[in-house]
């Protein structure tokens, strides 16, 4: 497992536990069990300040529930919580007060105005920004007197940032905020979050989509049946995979290959040896049906590919390669695609 | 900004006010149901001048006899048309004339029936020669206060007042479970006895509203009376609100979904509507079961108020419901507030 400690940007506002340096948040141990579920199963974790951090994972990865452990909404079974320094049995108001949370599927009340459910949120907090800054801040100053309902599913995403934006989180927490938007809508809610994390903040988010995951986190743990499975910088994580590109292809051949083989063994007639035997190709695995080989040195790696499947006298039927991403630092620790679900 | 509109009560009761406002459904069922309730029933059991008894009678002598009573209206039938009338409603009773005397025909079951028997049998005794024994004059009164609409109009305000408590409460408190909102508030700093505590702010300024146009209606409509202290009235309004929201707010303390809810409030409900007394007495419910009739809250609520109303009772002297209603107030406030799922 890759851990890496990145130094954090500089906290541009003052906080009142500067001082004491304490983690943003501090997960020792961590366990939940719901009915026969286990939902997290002994997580650690130490996110910094300043830190925009993302919980990677398929749906039931456990995410959720980790994060709305951190947020004091879940009890867990065992295991220390730590945020700003603070303890949740001993500090829960003050807490709430720091902390900035936006959950899955909330529904503000379709009745009210943009503008009245923030002054509500606003009312809440002893110090924050004016409901008017955040209606700026989210880009929602041509809605403020729209009700609710009559919002597009990327502006009430942005209206629950703004409400978790009112106080003037230290700390905020995201669960899963682009899942079900449109790709317009999800690009306009990351440069959202881009520009909480340059305004310096401390960010966890919690994503099933890799790309984002990429795009926003300094750091990200990979999630997986309760467990962090890697934790590092997207870059490191990706490094992991032992090269950069990833070619996939499917051969045609007289008899298809047995589905579910075990990789690194010749599938059908494509005989993998010869495949590893190439420069530059540091790893085969077939998923039904399509071959794929983690290769560093593309522009060497791929004429040879062609060759030896030539060589075997193989037709291919399909072929492309992409630059490694998370999804396949996922692939490469579970066997399994982030989003089978 | 003054602080007052910064505050987290005042924007929670502020918003409370507004959901409800902006529900043009609430409106109707808080406001306007009522009055048209009220309107319906005054318009059927209005106070009609008494009723003329349709009758029959076989000869012309027996229908002069019956003709200077105003009471009957009288027509002469032959017997097989008059028996045939008879039997279709259109007169009460018919009178035969006999040999020896007068047979009336009647169904004795019907009260209008009976009236006329003795009506029409005073009348041809006296065409006879019967003489009064003693002298007898009529008084008559019509005062208000005993007419069925002064009855019900009670009972339509406890009815509202439980409706619209216990679905003001009820709902909106499920509803914000289950779109998640509840837990996002509880998320939030929000001070949780605040967010109760708009409910009953808010329900008190709507009571205030619905009461009095209710009242105002019935009073100006169908005059009816207030015999006892307006103010003790206020009173048990606001217990019989209060006690009704403590009941909503258990009903919705641990109900996830809307159905569950709905399913919930009809069952604490029906009861009340059927056995509290809105439009008829309960104490026609068998003796059996009056304890229990008795011991529910609408009962209690409703009786305080025709006491009040009615019969100008003082707070003193409805001790008996003002005590049930506090009972389930305060029972059913401790058992919510410690049941409560606040996600």
């Amino acid at each position: 497992m890759t851990q890496t400690q990145i130094a954090p940007p500089p906290i541009s506002r003052p906080s009142p536990n500067e001082a004491t340096r304490a983690p943003s948040l501090l997960l020792r141990g961590l366990r939940k069990t719901f009915a026969d579920v286990v939902a997290v199963d002994g997580l650690d974790l130490e996110v910094n300040r300043g830190e925009c951090f993302g919980l990677l994972g398929p749906n039931g990865a456990g995410k959720t529930t980790t994060i709305e452990i951190c947020e004091g909404l879940t009890d867990p079974d065992a295991g220390h919580v730590q945020l700003l320094g603070l303890d949740w049995r001993a500090a829960a108001n003050q807490l709430r007060q720091r902390i900035g949370v936006q959950l899955q599927e909330t529904q503000f009340p379709d009745k009210l105005t943009v503008e009245e459910t923030l002054r509500l949120f606003r009312s809440f907090f002893h110090h924050g920004i004016p409901a008017e800054e955040s209606i700026r801040t989210a880009q929602l100053e041509e809605k403020r007197n729209s009700r609710v309902g009559t919002l597009s599913g990327g502006q009430k995403q942005r209206l629950a940032m703004a409400c978790a934006l009112v106080g003037d989180p230290e700390l905020l927490f995201l669960d899963e905020p682009t899942t079900g938007l449109d790709p317009q809508a999800r690009r306009h809610l990351w440069d959202l979050v881009d520009a909480l994390k340059q305004a310096g903040r401390t960010i966890i988010l919690t994503t099933h989509y890799m790309e984002e995951a990429e795009r926003l986190c300094d750091r990200v743990a990979i999630m997986d049946h309760g467990r962090i499975i890697a934790l590092g910088t997207p870059q490191q994580l990706i490094a992991s995979v032992g090269a950069e590109h990833i070619v996939e292809f499917a051969v045609s051949a007289h008899e298809p290959p047995a589905p579910g083989s075990a990789p690194g063994i010749a599938h059908g007639i494509v005989d993998a040896a010869l495949l590893l035997a190439i420069p530059g190709v540091m790893s085969h695995r077939v998923d039904a049906g399509l071959h794929q080989l983690s290769v560093s040195e593309l522009h060497t790696a791929v004429p040879r590919i062609f060759a030896a499947l030539a060589s075997q006298g193989l037709h291919l039927s399909e072929f492309r390669t992409h630059s490694a991403s998370l999804e396949d630092v996922f692939v490469g620790l579970t066997g399994r695609n982030l989003r089978d679900e | 900004m003054n602080k007052l509109r910064l505050s987290s009560l005042y924007q929670l009761t502020v918003i409370r006010f507004f959901l409800i406002v902006r529900e043009p459904e609430a409106i109707f069922w808080i406001f306007i149901f009522p009055i048209l309730l009220a309107v319906g029933l005054g318009i059927a059991f209005r106070n009609r001048p008494a009723d003329v008894l349709p009758v029959g009678a076989t000869t012309t002598q027996l229908t002069q006899a019956l003709a200077a009573d105003k009471g009957l209206s009288a027509t002469t039938l032959d017997p097989a048309a008059g028996t045939h009338a008879l039997s279709t409603g259109n007169i009460l009773l018919l009178a035969i004339q006999q040999p020896d005397g007068v047979t009336y025909q009647f169904d004795d079951t019907n009260p209008d029936a009976r009236i006329a028997r003795m009506l029409v049998d005073r009348d041809i005794q006296a065409a006879a020669g019967q003489h009064e024994a003693i002298h007898a004059q009529n008084q008559l009164v019509h005062e208000t206060g005993s007419r069925y609409i002064d009855f019900v109009v009670p009972g339509l305000l406890g009815m509202n007042l439980m409706g619209s408590a216990m679905w003001g409460l009820g709902f909106a408190i499920v509803e914000a479970r289950q779109k998640k909102l509840l837990k996002r508030l509880v998320a939030s700093p929000m001070p949780r006895w605040q967010y109760l505590l708009s409910f009953i702010l808010s329900r008190l300024v709507m009571l205030v509203i619905e009461v009095v146009a209710f009242l105002g209606f019935a009073r100006l409509v169908f005059a009816v009376p207030f015999r006892g202290s307006l103010v003790q009235l206020a009173f048990l309004c606001v217990l019989t609100s209060l006690c009704f929201s403590a009941l909503g707010l258990l009903v919705a303390s641990r109900a996830k979904t809307m159905e569950a809810a709905s399913g919930l409030m009809n069952l604490v409900m029906l009861p009340m509507w059927i056995l509290s007394g809105v439009f008829f007495s309960a104490s026609r419910f068998p003796a059996a079961i009056q304890p229990l009739v008795r011991a529910l809250p609408l009962t209690a609520a409703i009786d305080a108020m025709r006491g009040n109303m009615l019969q100008g009772m003082s707070l003193g002297q409805l001790a008996a419901p003002v005590a049930i209603l506090s009972a389930w107030l305060l029972l059913a406030f401790a058992v919510s507030l410690r049941i409560f799922r606040w996600r």
